[in-house]
């Protein structure tokens, strides 16, 4: 069989003109996107009513640009008393106006939040990467444009519930509590703000320590569209605030992305009340390639899968698990690509990989690749010069992983791809699955019945076949097992903000 | 409400009040099977059920099953923490098999248990009177509906999906949808009054999906599940694919809860003052959980349509989103 054979002398990187860890043998001039067009408040304070106001007793902290370190604004640092005023807000603007609103003019208004945000795409996108360190070309590409496919998507809902749920009549649920990471910082404001207000809730969303500053920019966006006062408040702050918002008595709904720990104080936080709980926790995918698996398909998967948005994504595609048949000339090519990405100033229009958020995220990669070599297993990482300055980290993969490493078990976040190896499906199987996480996971063949095999066998709750890390305001996203419960997009992430129990016509008993 | 549902939950009657009762100073009990004749009945010893075998608990202990005029009914066993075990152990075990059966076949196996029941509704019926003080009239109408309720979810098996699922028209070339797929291993704390219906309403939409149950009964009143296990162990439902533990709800419940090997806990019969410190426990592996009512399940209409729902079987199923590119 041919794809057995061993690998060619001649290593696959030839065909780009480099040797598998040589250095790219031509410059690329620099093409950076211009942010001249980007206006900056020194300061923000808590969008609470429709207004800025700030914290009381004042309080901020800096906000910084993660690629270069230098600060870029500071923001209010919500105090108790400012999660109450928020929740006040909400409640007030729940009562008074959005739910009263019939479904056709809660759609009109998100309608306009989708417009606005494509008109204003790159502004959006170029803070975007300011603030996050993710390239350019993946603000610009994806985390912008799905943000406003996402309110595009959930306006078409809101005035069409009744038809949503057989058998149910769908209520809003109240004031949602949302708390978003940092990795996709307005996209996961989408996905969060999107169905809460089609469904006619109202909502406080705590983005972030390190990534509030497109959040503050949509709070423009609510004044641009006329969005009545208290709809949509965004409070910013440590982790405790975020805790004292999903925890305040008067929260109806809490919706969380972010860490398996963290989600895990939050549900214990939160037990015992009525408050609807959605967890969108850690991942540890699997990423399965085959055999008969088209090879340079795969390659670009496992890249885009693992050293996309610097490996920050939950559902990042961190373990590799090659069939032993198809190893070596996999490694191979997959070395040779690795080193032709491009790591650097994230506004640069060919960056490929731009800076890791934090100076603590980047502390937190480097342990745990320092783990993987004390453990034993094979750095590999290509010979590529980083900034001076900023939170950057080479694109790394290991060899020799056992299931037992660190860096097979734990969730990394960061560039560093985890590769193993299976003979047969069923070996797979139990390894892909042979985790507390459920996220996502990815099969490569081109055998058929042999994909729904896999993506039946595999627990976790979005499976990519043949490709990876897509993502779509219809298709629901969320996970199995330790990587929390609820989903988030299409039908299913709109009846997270919905109370479908039975009510008076079709029942007050039962669920 | 029949009286016997507002009599105090069996979680506040002291083991020492149970001791204090002998079988000297109490009315013949009414399930000791006199019929009537000289003869002297034989009784049944309610075991518990894991994994398709009737094991007694592992304790070696039991408590007394008291009617509502405070009669001793049976002695059920007392299940222990390592019970609980053992039933996660063969729920697990279960789990793949019954969830890759095809649905029509499962369809087929819940609909096999309301022929087995429908043959043994005299003795249900009595049980039930037994267990819940209720008249033989309204005892007939809730076995019935028990019975009518298997029939019901049997035929969701083949059909929840096409209502829990989706195609999602993605903006691009890929063909995507969404599928639910059973949890896993769930747990249920069946209602602690409606000693059969109540439990059937719970139990029955947790496996129709492809789920493992484990099951802790009633603690007042167990003896009917313990005969509905008897109907599940020959209705091809295979072993550890339901299993049912008897006992004290304070000893059993946190170790259901917390145990790592339970993907789902359906608390709906818990005491809602519980609730919190259950939950809690219930985090820890981040399971799915239904809460109890606010008001508890005591006030729950069982025999109300409303008491099912295909979106029950929506609490405990995971939705799995496939995406696969379109192209030659």
């Amino acid at each position: 069989m041919s794809l057995t054979k061993k690998p060619e002398t001649r290593p696959a990187a030839a065909s780009w003109g480099m040797s598998a860890r040589g250095k790219v043998p031509w410059e690329y001039a620099p093409a950076p996107e211009s942010t001249d067009h980007i206006t900056i408040r020194p300061e923000y304070g808590l969008f609470i009513d429709n207004e800025f106001k700030p914290s009381r007793p004042k309080a901020t902290f800096t906000v910084i640009n993660p690629a270069t370190e230098e600060p870029l604004a500071k923001v209010a640092r919500a105090s108790r008393a400012d999660v109450g005023r928020a929740v006040t807000a909400a409640r007030r603007a729940y009562k008074t106006t959005w739910s009263r609103l019939p479904g056709s003019e809660r759609a009109k208004y998100l309608y306009r939040i989708a417009r606005i945000l494509q008109e204003r795409s790159r502004e959006f996108a170029v803070l975007e990467t300011m603030n996050s360190g993710k390239p350019i070309k993946e603000s610009r590409d994806v985390d912008v444009p799905l943000a406003a496919a996402h309110f595009f998507y959930y306006a078409g809902w809101a005035d069409k519930l009744d038809y949503a749920f057989p058998g149910r009549t769908p209520r809003p649920l109240g004031v949602a509590a949302q708390v978003i990471p940092w990795n996709f910082p307005l996209m996961m404001l989408a996905w969060k703000i999107a169905p809460a207000l089609a469904a006619g809730n109202t909502v406080i969303l705590k983005p972030a320590s390190t990534t509030p500053l497109t959040a503050y920019l949509f709070a423009d966006v609510v004044r641009q569209a006329d969005l009545p006062p208290g709809v949509v408040n965004i409070i910013t702050g440590p982790g405790e605030i975020g805790m004292e918002l999903v925890t305040h008595p008067d929260v109806n709904k809490v919706a969380f992305t972010g860490s398996t720990a963290v989600g895990k104080m939050i549900a214990r936080a939160v037990s015992g009340s009525h408050k609807k709980l959605t967890l969108e926790l850690g991942g540890k995918a699997a990423n399965i390639v085959f055999d008969d698996a088209p090879l340079d398909q795969a390659i670009e998967g496992i890249i885009n899968g693992i050293y996309f948005n610097q490996g920050e994504v939950c559902c990042a595609g961190s373990r590799l698990f090659a069939q032993e048949s198809v190893y070596e000339p996999l490694l191979d090519k997959l070395k040779a690509r690795l080193s032709t990405l491009r790591v650097g100033d994230p506004l640069d229009k060919n960056t490929d990989v731009g800076a890791i958020n934090s100076a603590g995220q980047l502390a937190k990669v480097q342990e745990l690749v320092q783990s993987g070599i004390e453990e034993g297993a094979e750095i590999f990482q290509p010979d590529c010069v980083l900034p001076d300055k900023g939170f950057f980290f080479r694109p790394t993969l290991f060899t020799g992983v056992s299931q037992s490493h660190r860096i097979a078990q734990e969730e990394i976040f960061g560039p560093v791809l985890s590769v193993l190896t299976f003979r047969t499906p069923e070996e797979a199987i139990e390894k892909a699955n042979n985790t507390p996480y459920g996220l996502s996971a990815g099969v490569w063949t081109e055998k058929g019945s042999r994909i729904f095999k896999m993506v039946n066998a595999m627990r976790a709750g979005v499976v990519w076949a043949n490709t990876f890390n897509r993502f779509d305001p219809t298709s629901p996203f969320g996970g199995y097992k330790e990587s929390g419960y609820g989903r988030e997009g299409g039908l299913h992430g709109l009846g997270a903000y919905l109370d479908l129990s039975p009510n008076e016509t079709n029942g007050r008993n039962g669920r | 409400m029949s009286p016997a549902a507002r009599r105090p939950a069996a979680a506040k009657t002291t083991t020492a009040r149970r001791r204090a009762s002998t079988l000297d100073d109490r009315q013949p009990a009414p399930l000791a099977a006199t019929d009537g004749t000289d003869r002297l009945g034989v009784r049944k010893t309610y075991k518990l059920y894991i994994g398709g075998e009737f094991p007694r608990t592992e304790s070696g202990r039991a408590y007394e099953v008291l009617d509502v005029r405070g009669r001793l009914l049976a002695n059920a066993c007392r299940g222990t923490r390592k019970d609980i075990r053992d039933a996660a152990r063969a729920a697990r075990k279960a789990f793949p098999g019954w969830a890759a059966r095809t649905a029509y076949n499962r369809s087929q196996i819940l609909y096999r248990i309301a022929e087995l029941m429908e043959g043994r509704r005299e003795q249900f019926t009595g049980e039930v009177i037994a267990a819940e003080g209720v008249g033989r009239q309204r005892a007939t109408r809730l076995v019935n509906a028990a019975i009518d309720r298997w029939v019901w979810y049997a035929g969701w098996a083949d059909k929840y999906g096409q209502i829990l699922g989706t195609v999602n028209p993605v903006n691009g070339s890929y063909f995507n949808f969404s599928v639910p797929e059973p949890t896993g291993v769930v747990g249920l704390i069946a209602p602690e009054s409606s000693s059969l219906l109540g439990l059937v309403s719970r139990l029955a939409p947790i496996i129709v999906s492809g789920n493992a149950a484990i099951v802790i009964a009633s603690e007042a009143r167990p003896l009917p599940a313990v005969t509905l296990t008897e109907v599940l162990a020959t209705s091809d439902v295979p072993g550890g694919v339901v299993n049912l533990i008897t006992g004290l709800r304070r000893e059993l419940v946190q170790h259901l809860a917390g145990h790592m090997d339970v993907n789902g806990l359906d608390a709906f019969g818990l005491d809602p003052a519980q609730g919190a410190a259950i939950e809690e426990l219930a985090v820890e592996n981040v399971k799915r959980l239904v809460r109890p009512p606010a008001s508890g399940s005591d006030e729950v209409d069982w025999l109300s349509q409303r008491s099912q729902s295909p979106y029950l079987i929506g609490e405990f199923v995971e939705t799995k989103t496939v995406w696969h590119p379109i192209g030659a």
